[in-house]
């Protein structure tokens, strides 16, 4: 950079101009920057990066999150609310210190309880439908019913148990936490999962795992066609058949840790087969399709 | 994003009308630009309820001449009915462009319905003994109160709220399509059909018609076609599955029977509830809380499930 500098004033361009050396210096570089017609956009509160430092106890939850308290309980009643109305009556519960929410009459709503960046224990007495608790970060949710497509999608942390069914694209682009559904799922479950865990009692349909990234998934019924296509990392474990592997998903070795930490989740979530899970099958990602842009077309052939 | 619907009672007849009107009411958001049923009541021995548009909802607003026209074609279309030897024992308008017809006719139905159908604007929208199909714009209470479907009773039944993403927003591209020309056959489908020019001009060939560039016409169609070669509607929604491309989830209703097929990617919903009493589905569980307000248990049919239920 400096021989760069040293010659653009060599050919008597000065790329500064209008500006001293004192009066460069005596900005700071934010405002260097707005001169330059950059950081134009204000990023304020939510968008806002938030930084975590160790040792301080407060960084860890967000700054506008509630302190609640986990024995003050209170009923909400969805009949007849559109989903706004009770995702802000959620919120305002929280700010009055509700820890315990029980969510009456859903009936299948849509959207129910997103964006939940707080520690809270949501209960939901009844199904609901698309995007449910989705982008959540912290709370335990349990739902008696059954839930839509895209259950916990981007879920960042917290733990969600459904005691039924679920749609498809179950724990899409999930990040973290665990999100664990009693009877089956659709397809596309955990497509492009960034982490944590997906547990599925029953079977799950086609392209499961599809592009998944990092974390695991644990089926305990049947895999639907294309199980783990495309998917860079992480694991899944499936208990009963497997339709055919997408591309790139091969099976590996069951290993003594898999074991235990499968017995360890299954139990912790009431799921653990009568027969124990040596029985379960664990694929992961081939890494042929890594750098897959660099490959020469031959080796691209082969690949697929 | 269309919204699809569909309940079948076993065994016995109930308020279908309602319960659909509710069905799809709850799914207004998927599609608010038209909305269409295909009901099934108690089969009439003999006679032929015969449901036509002779406009479109937009015309009427184009020409001080058009209350003229439209009388002129439903002139038309009864002096066509009585050279096909139909004889015409109810007659009813819901709305100046919509007729329902029941007739008497013992001859050849298909030649009767190509005859009317050369009248200027009209489309038969259904035929069959037992079938109402009903469409035009609006949401679902629009069209059944313009209709009078609330008090409606039977045994089953298919709806569809739309979204127009491919064609017109008009009465001709709303669901359900009838299955010309299979009395009582109707199909209302959710997705996009990507073969569709490929498989429409295979069908024109076979001598079919079709009415609107809606892709979703081709899968009526493609029903007829399967039931002249004497298929089942079951090896007509497994064909489906290999012969049409795209994502698709769609309904097809017979007099006594309801089908259900879902693409090779899945990639468009459904949800199911079974009972020894009825089936429900529809794009959204929502829909199907609409009618069952008590804690139920539903699933999400897999890629490439078909099913049929009989009434």
């Amino acid at each position: 950079m400096e021989s760069m500098s040293v010659m653009a004033e060599d050919m008597g361009y000065d790329p500064r101009a209008g500006q001293t050396r004192d009066e460069i210096e005596g900005t700071t570089q934010e405002e260097r920057a707005r001169q330059l017609g950059m950081m134009s956009e204000q990023l304020k509160n939510r968008s806002m990066e938030v930084f975590f430092e160790v040792g301080e106890d407060e960084n860890y939850v967000y700054p506008y999150a509630q302190l609640v308290d986990f024995n003050k309980r209170t009923e909400l009643d969805c009949e007849g609310k559109p989903t706004t109305q009770v995702n802000k009556d959620i919120r305002a519960l929280m700010e009055e210190g509700y820890g315990t929410i029980v969510l009456k009459n859903p009936r299948g709503m849509h959207s129910v309880g997103v964006g939940i960046l707080n520690k809270l224990n949501l209960i939901v007495e009844g199904s609901i439908g698309y995007f449910g608790v989705g982008l959540i970060d912290g709370p335990n949710v349990r739902i008696s019913g059954r839930v839509g497509w895209s259950c916990g999608e981007n879920m960042m942390s917290g733990t969600v148990v459904i005691e039924k069914n679920a749609g498809s694209t179950f724990g899409a682009a999930m990040r973290g936490g665990d999100l664990v559904c009693k009877g089956s799922v659709g397809s596309r479950t955990g497509i492009d999962q960034k982490g944590g865990t997906i547990i599925v009692g029953g079977d799950t349909g086609a392209f499961s795992g599809f592009m998944m990234q990092r974390g695991r998934m644990v089926v305990c019924g049947n895999a639907g066609k294309n199980l783990g296509d495309s998917m860079y990392d992480g694991t899944i474990y499936v208990g009963g058949e497997i339709r055919d592997l997408g591309v790139d998903a091969v099976p590996a070795e069951l290993t003594d840790l898999d074991k235990a930490w499968l017995t360890r989740k299954l139990t912790q979530y009431d799921l653990m087969p009568e027969k124990g899970v040596d029985h379960f099958t664990k694929i992961v990602a081939g890494k042929q399709l890594w750098n897959y842009d660099n490959l020469e077309p031959n080796e691209k052939k082969l690949i697929l | 994003m269309c919204g699809i619907a569909g309940l079948i009672h076993r065994g016995k007849s109930s308020d279908v009308g309602s319960e659909m009107t509710s069905m799809l009411t709850a799914l207004k958001h998927r599609g608010p630009d038209s909305t269409g049923f295909a009901v099934y009541g108690e089969p009439n021995a003999g006679d032929y309820v015969m449901r036509l548009k002779v406009a479109e909802q937009e015309d009427m607003a184009s020409g001080y001449d058009m209350k003229d026209k439209i009388d002129a074609r439903i002139g038309e279309v009864e002096k066509r009915l009585a050279e096909h030897k139909a004889s015409i024992k109810s007659k009813d308008a819901a709305t100046p462009y919509a007729m329902r017809y029941v007739i008497a006719h013992d001859g050849d139905t298909e030649a009767m319905a190509r005859y009317i159908e050369d009248v200027e604007g009209t489309e038969i929208l259904s035929l069959g003994n037992a079938l109402e199909l009903i469409k035009d714009l609006g949401d679902a209470n629009v069209v059944a109160d313009n209709y009078g479907l609330r008090d409606f009773k039977g045994t089953h039944g298919i709806g569809h709220t739309r979204m127009a993403t491919e064609s017109d927003v008009d009465i001709r591209s709303a669901h359900p399509y009838w299955a010309f020309p299979y009395n009582d056959v109707a199909v209302v489908h959710n997705g996009q059909i990507t073969n569709y020019w490929l498989k429409r001009r295979q069908m024109e060939q076979k001598g079919h018609r079709f009415m609107s560039s809606c892709d979703s016409e081709l899968l009526a169609v493609y029903t007829a076609d399967n039931l002249a070669n004497g298929a089942t509607l079951e090896d007509s929604l497994r064909s489906s599955i290999e012969e049409i491309d795209g994502v698709f989830t769609y309904l097809v209703a017979t007099r006594d029977e309801l089908g259900m097929a879902k693409d090779t990617m899945a990639a468009k919903p459904l949800v199911l509830y079974e009972s020894d009493d009825m089936i429900a589905m529809a794009s959204e569980e929502v829909a199907i809380r609409a009618i069952l307000p008590q804690e139920i248990d539903t699933t999400d049919p897999y890629d490439e499930e078909i099913r049929v239920w009989k009434a």
